[in-house]
């Protein structure tokens, strides 16, 4: 299976489009790292405008930390887009070009030829976001120099200390490759049910998209099955930069405000996944191959 | 000619309160005079400290503070390695800029007590109409000369309340604790700006009315008094 997924990795790596995703997310990263270089205080000024009537506030506000949180916010809804053109390409792609029945006859269990096909989609995943955290995260910090974290949520304002964020970008892009894996199995599963890229790539877009749209939709109806959405839980890696406080409103250091949210969103999306990999080991195994 | 005699107690009457007022008012600028007086003795100092802000909609660290003042009014605070957040109009969170007005009135307002120290209430109405301080009162405890409480409204920003301690530093009348409480207004962002479509949790009453007072404490651990400051410093 190690062979198998070996190939499936260099298959990947050497086609063209799968550098497509690493330049869009450069291009992506250093648009908003200029922009915010160049007038980054206007940015903050017009975020800031709530608070600045009542309070002064002093120090370097657009920092690396910030500016990575900034990215991730933005990056982060367009990253499932770009996971989607290679994980739905999986067993489409193969079925497109007429290699699938061929690949089949090689003396490999079905189940584990699938499953050598979802860890080499995963592996591409996880380094898209290795590069996110190596330009988003380090480049900026290199770029913008580092201070506390000032953020702002819908209600109210948190500031983290400097040296209590590093170990939050750890824990927010794991939680990230948890999300982004969802994406890849979602794609994956859908790419069994085609015999060309477009269809399965398309449809994964989709479903995301409307996932999506549901999920940030206040409407009372919607609301009900929000919880069941794996959109929903894909942006709780912002829970990382939420800290708990004492009585007296003093923030505590290496605390999350909402650990049971973060914990039950990781379980959901690992549901996901584990139901995503199992259908398409299920569906591929009953599969009648004639391409 | 009964009339006029009344007339004339009358108006003897205004005339021995309005001195008396008068009389009081004088007393009190010289009283305030004498703590400018004490004030003045310290032309700058560098001070550091622990300052924790409690703004219900706020949540932040408590960190190392430095406090740079030069006289007249010069005063800036930095944190150390972070981000500050102070109330605007309240980045003086000190006495010496409020007790910089040079033209006042001062007028008596009684005795409270502060901290469990009788103090002499004092108005303060600058007389310049350009001034952002409209009134101020300040709670003198008139033995030591100190400044233990004010509250100051301002044309820009609101009400100010600041409460100070006194310790090791009492002979300059610079305090070894600060507290600055102020109003604070509705805080609200927009989910397209936060990007974050979670629905906040709602308040009950009670937390909203808290959630509209807010505070700065500000505990001084040293001072360095009259070693001078370069005015590069204020920049």
């Amino acid at each position: 299976m190690f062979t198998l997924f070996q190939t499936e990795l260099y298959k990947i790596f050497r086609r063209p489009r799968t550098y497509i995703a690493f330049a869009a997310i450069t291009a992506l990263i250093t648009i908003v790292q200029l922009g915010l270089k160049m007038d980054g205080k206007e940015y903050a000024a017009f975020v800031m405008a709530d608070l600045n009537n009542t309070f002064q506030i002093d120090g370097k506000i657009i920092n690396g930390y910030f500016v990575c949180y900034v990215v991730l916010q933005l990056l982060l809804v367009h990253v499932p887009l770009l996971i989607a053109l290679i994980a739905a390409d999986m067993i489409s792609g193969e079925a497109n070009m007429g290699t699938l029945r061929l690949l089949l006859t090689k003396p490999v269990g079905r189940t584990e030829f699938i499953l050598a096909k979802f860890l080499a989609a995963t592996v591409y995943t996880l380094l898209l976001l290795v590069w996110v955290a190596v330009l988003a995260l380090f480049v900026s910090m290199w770029l913008f120099g580092t201070d506390d974290m000032f953020l702002l949520k819908n209600s109210y304002a948190v500031q983290i200390e400097r040296v209590d964020i590093f170990w939050r970008y750890a824990g927010a892009f794991g939680f990230a490759a948890l999300a982004m894996t969802t994406v890849a199995a979602l794609g994956f599963f859908l790419s069994q049910f085609a015999e060309n890229s477009i269809g399965p790539i398309v449809a994964t877009m989709s479903v995301i998209i409307v996932c999506t749209i549901l999920s940030t939709m206040s409407i009372p109806l919607f609301n009900k099955i929000k919880p069941y959405l794996f959109t929903t839980h894909m942006v709780a890696w912002k829970e990382f930069f939420d800290v708990k406080v004492n009585d007296s409103n003093e923030t505590i250091r290496g605390t999350i405000q909402n650990p049971d949210k973060l914990i039950r969103s990781s379980l959901v999306l690992f549901f996901h996944i584990v139901a995503f990999v199992g259908a398409s080991v299920y569906v591929f195994k009953k599969k009648d191959v004639l391409s | 000619m009964k009339m006029m005699k009344q007339l004339y107690k009358i108006i003897c009457f205004f005339l021995v309160t309005g001195v008396t007022v008068q009389a009081k008012a004088q007393d009190m600028t010289a009283l305030v005079n004498k703590v400018k007086a004490k004030m003045e003795m310290v032309n700058d100092y560098v001070a550091e400290g622990k300052m924790k802000t409690d703004v219900a909609f706020i949540k932040a660290p408590v960190g190392k503070v430095k406090v740079f003042y030069k006289k007249p009014d010069h005063f800036k605070l930095k944190r150390d390695n972070g981000i500050s957040i102070l109330p605007k109009g309240g980045v003086s969170v000190n006495m010496s800029s409020l007790i910089a007005i040079n033209s006042f009135v001062a007028l008596s307002a009684g005795e409270a007590i502060v901290d469990g120290v009788t103090t002499k209430v004092v108005k303060l109405l600058p007389t310049n109409d350009n001034s952002d301080i409209v009134l101020t009162t300040l709670y003198i405890d008139e033995p030591h000369l100190l400044v233990r409480k004010a509250i100051t409204t301002t044309k820009e920003n609101g009400t100010y309340e600041i409460q100070m301690s006194y310790g090791h530093y009492t002979s300059y009348g610079l305090p070894d604790k600060v507290v600055f409480s102020f109003n604070t207004k509705d805080y609200k962002m927009p989910k397209g700006v936060t990007l974050e479509f979670d629905d906040p949790e709602k308040l009950s009453p009670a937390q909203q009315l808290k959630n509209k007072k807010g505070k700065v404490e500000i505990l001084y651990s040293s001072y360095v008094i009259n070693k001078g400051i370069p005015d590069s410093m204020f920049r």
